[in-house]
């Protein structure tokens, strides 16, 4: 079996090489097609990555709160309903559900809604991680911040989520890659990321061992990018003296 | 919340399209989970041999399938199964194929940390008796490493059962595309998705419960 990678430079309308591997006026390539799938799958990724560790962390402190039976239980609850179902069920429920059921959704386009479904998936998993590492912190940290006149408020922000948010640092890079590898379930609703990409140009070029190649490459070429830039963060925010545990991670 | 209504679900409709999509997706969580502890457990054995040769190729197995999203391995395996055996196959038995290719990296893992956290007297000691690799490793190390693991283990299959609901990709049909067909007949997708969120929260959350028990016993045992 032998691979051509010409395909990319393919015309998808037309189906004739393209010089410059580039489309020219409204035409597009596979190679051109297949970029813009990969920036939306980062955009995507991105966007929901700040939904969830916005959420992640709030629900997360939530959890350890003291004294607050009920916020508590309702952070657990939060946790416990967004990670026992499936990411393609959620995203359906979504896309689907949610504007039939609140009618102002359906103003809302539909990549939004993709985002809001990936972003909150991830913060239940960033939540648990978040609570394991404040619980993680010796008490005397709280004891500390409170004898210092600390409102809780102050406690959890001057004292204990900066040195928590260093210790979730290894299992936050995993939850992070596999929201990048989870944006690929966008394809269920018609997204035009990648996972998206390779199953059309496969279907229109017969050429699926060179776009699975291709895009493969690009979701491992992501996820390692993203790996190594936690990485650097890590690296930046090491306190001296504190050897921080690391984590174990899910997909 | 006027506009849905779930009156259409009765136990014909269940047991028409829903029962037999729950039992494949059971299916393939049972013999993925057995299958991909099988194929990872020989992963962290090799991983942990010390010889370069089969280290490394089994390293780079692991840490590719890690990289790359479960759909992506769905879809490969779809497109290459038929061209390694030469003749067509359907999705449920490639989706099977996949999954324990799939899930024996993420259980390698689990059973690696296993086995690195047995005490090296252990392994003395089963040498020290006389035993080969292999007899230390089937006889002294891996029923600890098992044991020790279990809840990791068990947590990972439940990660499985909702990944299940992904070969969606390759048209299998499994409990999320039973109750899909179910509510596109009837006219009624939403609700049908609904159910389906239901069904695997209450199958999951009731799993993870036990699992849960099942630590705390383990804990006060160790």
């Amino acid at each position: 079996m032998t691979l051509d990678w010409q395909v990319f430079c393919k015309n998808t309308t037309e189906g004739t090489l393209e010089p410059s591997c580039w489309g020219s006026g409204g035409d597009v390539t596979y190679f051109e097609w297949m970029i813009h799938a990969w920036g939306w799958t980062l955009a995507v990724a991105a966007a929901a990555w700040v939904i969830a560790v916005l959420t992640g962390f709030l629900i997360g402190t939530l959890r350890t709160l003291p004294n607050s039976p009920v916020v508590v239980r309702l952070a657990n609850a939060w946790v416990e309903l967004f990670r026992n179902i499936p990411i393609l069920v959620q995203l359906f429920i979504w896309y689907f559900v949610v504007p039939k059921v609140f009618p102002p959704f359906q103003q809302v386009p539909g990549f939004l809604l993709v985002i809001f479904a990936l972003g909150f998936f991830t913060s239940a998993r960033i939540a648990e991680q978040v609570r394991a590492g404040i619980q993680a912190l010796p008490r005397g940290q709280r004891y500390a911040g409170l004898a210092m006149g600390f409102t809780t408020a102050q406690t959890y922000r001057y004292v204990m989520l900066p040195m928590a948010f260093r210790i979730i640092l290894p299992p936050l890079t995993s939850e992070s890659m596999n929201l990048l590898k989870n944006s690929s379930v966008a394809f269920a609703v018609s997204i035009a990321e990648l996972t998206m990409f390779a199953m059309q140009s496969q279907e229109e070029t017969s050429r699926g061992i060179e776009m699975y190649l291709a895009v493969t490459a690009l979701y491992a070429f992501s996820a390692f990018t993203v790996n190594r830039v936690f990485a650097f963060i890590e690296r930046k925010v090491r306190i001296p003296g504190f050897i921080v545990a690391g984590g174990t991670g899910g997909h | 919340m006027g506009n849905l209504d779930l009156t259409f679900v009765n136990w014909d409709i269940i047991s028409a399209f829903v029962v037999k999509g729950f039992l494949f997706s059971v299916q393939l969580t049972v013999i993925a989970t057995i299958g991909g502890v099988i194929f990872g457990t020989i992963l962290a054995l090799l991983r942990l041999s010390g010889k370069k040769v089969l280290m490394i190729p089994a390293t780079f197995y692991v840490n590719g399938m890690r990289s790359i999203p479960l759909v992506m391995v769905i879809l490969w395996f779809f497109l290459l199964v038929p061209l390694l055996i030469g003749r067509p196959v359907g999705a449920e038995y490639s989706a099977i194929i996949t999954f324990i290719a799939f899930e024996a990296a993420y259980f390698s893992e689990i059973m690696r940390a296993g086995i690195q956290s047995i005490p090296r007297g252990q392994v003395f000691a089963g040498q020290a008796m006389g035993m080969t690799y292999g007899q230390n490793m089937r006889l002294v190390v891996l029923p600890q490493a098992f044991r020790n693991m279990l809840p990791v283990l068990l947590t990972q299959t439940i990660i499985l059962f909702q990944d299940t609901s992904l070969v969606y990709a390759i048209g299998a049909y499994d409990l999320l595309k039973g109750f899909q067909t179910a509510g596109k007949i009837y006219g009624r997708p939403e609700e049908a998705y609904l159910l389906a969120a239901l069904i695997y929260f209450a199958v999951c959350f009731s799993l993870s419960f036990l699992v849960k028990r099942l630590q705390a016993k383990i804990a006060i045992i160790r």
